[in-house]
């Protein structure tokens, strides 16, 4: 019977939850490098058993564990991020200049085809990969030396590259996201980047026509149409039928457009999943009530989905990373909170049940469907 | 032999004891002694000290002998009974955080 494998980082370690594919009793491991911050653990498309991890912390820095056993034993990898040639300045939250600095990894997406080759989103914003399965790491500098790249500012948590997106039809394109510069391509496999921010509006930008500047929280994409991206802008839910050239909000009737991670259904390209936070000044859902919205239709209009979930008295939060889907015949949607609480539902949010209470506040959740 | 002991993570880490005794050739300092430790423990590079900079990390301290040599320049020799291994050189990582 075919399985699920769910990958939790928190500020304090990672835990992996598994179940078979009636996705009803779970096992937890874990903690996995307890104590250490886990931003992102994820598993290879090509290799379901290959699983890379960023693990972090102040006090020592940057490691990359890489598994080859689906997260039963971990080896430490390479660790060394280093941009290429001078890395010159970006814009500090002062506006003075301010020289790039690695802090740490944000996401970690693996190749379609080769379990080897891995990207890594960093902070100070740059994309790196690894040909040999993390050993190393080479920055692809086309992206930072863009050059619109001195203007870019950092968000408040950091100035991160935190979303990579790989086209399935089409190897060269890659699609990346930066807090807050905004939404990048490139289509000939990280040489050369464009912005893709037309039609973006953020409030307290002075040009809303500048091609960089917006705090994008993060991008999702059905593989089966590629050029239609749906973004959780820090306010405004957004959508692209033109892989990114630009871009027109589909809040509709949302209780708030604010909010971190955005999903689409494994199986309805239409399907997508917000969770709108009230504020970017009050971290937390609306009322007390954590509600994951779904809209069918793209976008615009969107139905609460509140069986099994916290109605009152709940101000937890649900960062970027932390919401994904399996791929079973009834969609599985999963999301963990700052509160500890990792959420699943296997009827595509109709319902919904803790699979863990208790975890340190989660940073990232990633599901693998498993045969 | 220099004795060299690891704060709880980086132990784990290296997968080693909470002390290591490692070779130095040459004059024993800060540097001599973190390069013969990442050569036999390479998980440990970046941890310690910045890959490129090869300046100690923040949040990490250097004590031994009762002093605190953090601030002291990498190529300053070492006490003598660290050069000895009469006393370990340790790796500290700062009180702070939650």
């Amino acid at each position: 019977m075919s399985g699920v494998r769910v990958l939790v980082g928190t500020r304090k370690g990672a835990f992996i939850l598994t179940s078979d594919g009636r996705r009803e009793r779970w096992d937890i491991s874990g903690p996995h490098f307890g104590g250490w911050e886990i931003y992102h653990l994820t598993g290879s498309p090509a290799d379901p058993s290959r699983l890379y991890m960023s693990q972090s912390g102040g006090w020592f820095g940057q490691l990359i564990q890489r598994s080859d056993d689906g997260g039963a034993t971990w080896e430490p990898v390479g660790n060394r991020f280093q941009y290429e040639g001078v890395p010159g300045t970006h814009q500090w939250y002062d506006g003075t200049p301010h020289p790039w600095e690695f802090a740490r990894v944000w996401h970690l997406e693996p190749s379609l085809t080769d379990p080897d080759t891995v990207y890594a989103g960093v902070e100070d914003a740059a994309l790196f990969r690894s040909v040999d399965g993390g050993q190393t790491w080479r920055e692809l500098p086309g992206l930072r030396d863009h050059r619109s790249g001195p203007s870019w500012q950092p968000g408040a948590g950091g100035m991160c590259l935190h979303t990579i997106i790989q086209d399935p039809r089409d190897p060269g394109r890659i699609v990346v996201a930066i807090s807050a510069a905004g939404v990048f391509r490139t289509d000939d496999a990280g040489k050369s980047w464009r912005p893709m921010n037309r039609g973006l509006r953020s409030e307290g930008i002075p040009d809303q026509d500048a091609e960089v500047g917006h705090c994008v929280h993060h991008i999702a994409m059905h593989p089966s149409r590629p050029e239609v991206l749906f973004m959780q802008k820090h306010w405004d839910v957004m959508r692209s039928d033109d892989a990114g050239e630009s871009w027109y909000e589909i809040s509709g009737d949302l209780p708030s457009d604010f909010g971190f991670p955005i999903a689409v259904h494994a199986h309805e390209p239409d399907t997508v999943y917000v969770v709108p936070i009230k504020s970017d000044s009050e971290h937390y859902p609306p009322e007390g009530k954590l509600r994951v919205y779904r809209s069918r239709t793209g976008g615009n209009e969107w139905e609460p989905l509140t069986k099994g979930l916290p109605q009152s008295h709940c101000y937890v939060n649900v960062l970027r990373d932390a919401m994904a889907v399996d791929s079973l015949d009834s969609c599985g949607v999963y999301f963990g909170t700052t509160g500890g609480q990792v959420y699943a539902s296997a009827d595509a949010g109709d319902s919904w049940a803790p699979i863990a209470r208790d975890l340190p506040a989660v940073l990232s959740v990633e599901v693998q469907t498993l045969p | 032999m220099i004795r060299v002991v690891l704060p709880a993570h980086l132990r784990n880490l290296a997968r080693a004891e909470s002390e290591v005794r490692i070779d130095v050739q040459g004059q024993v300092t800060q540097r001599s002694v973190l390069d013969a430790l990442e050569a036999r423990y390479p998980m440990l590079r970046g941890t310690i000290r910045d890959h490129v900079t090869q300046r100690r990390r923040p949040f990490v301290r250097f004590f031994a002998c009762e002093q605190d040599l953090s601030h002291e320049l990498p190529d300053t020799p070492l006490p003598e009974p660290v050069a000895t291994g009469a006393e370990p050189f340790m790796v500290v990582g700062a009180m702070a955080g939650g």
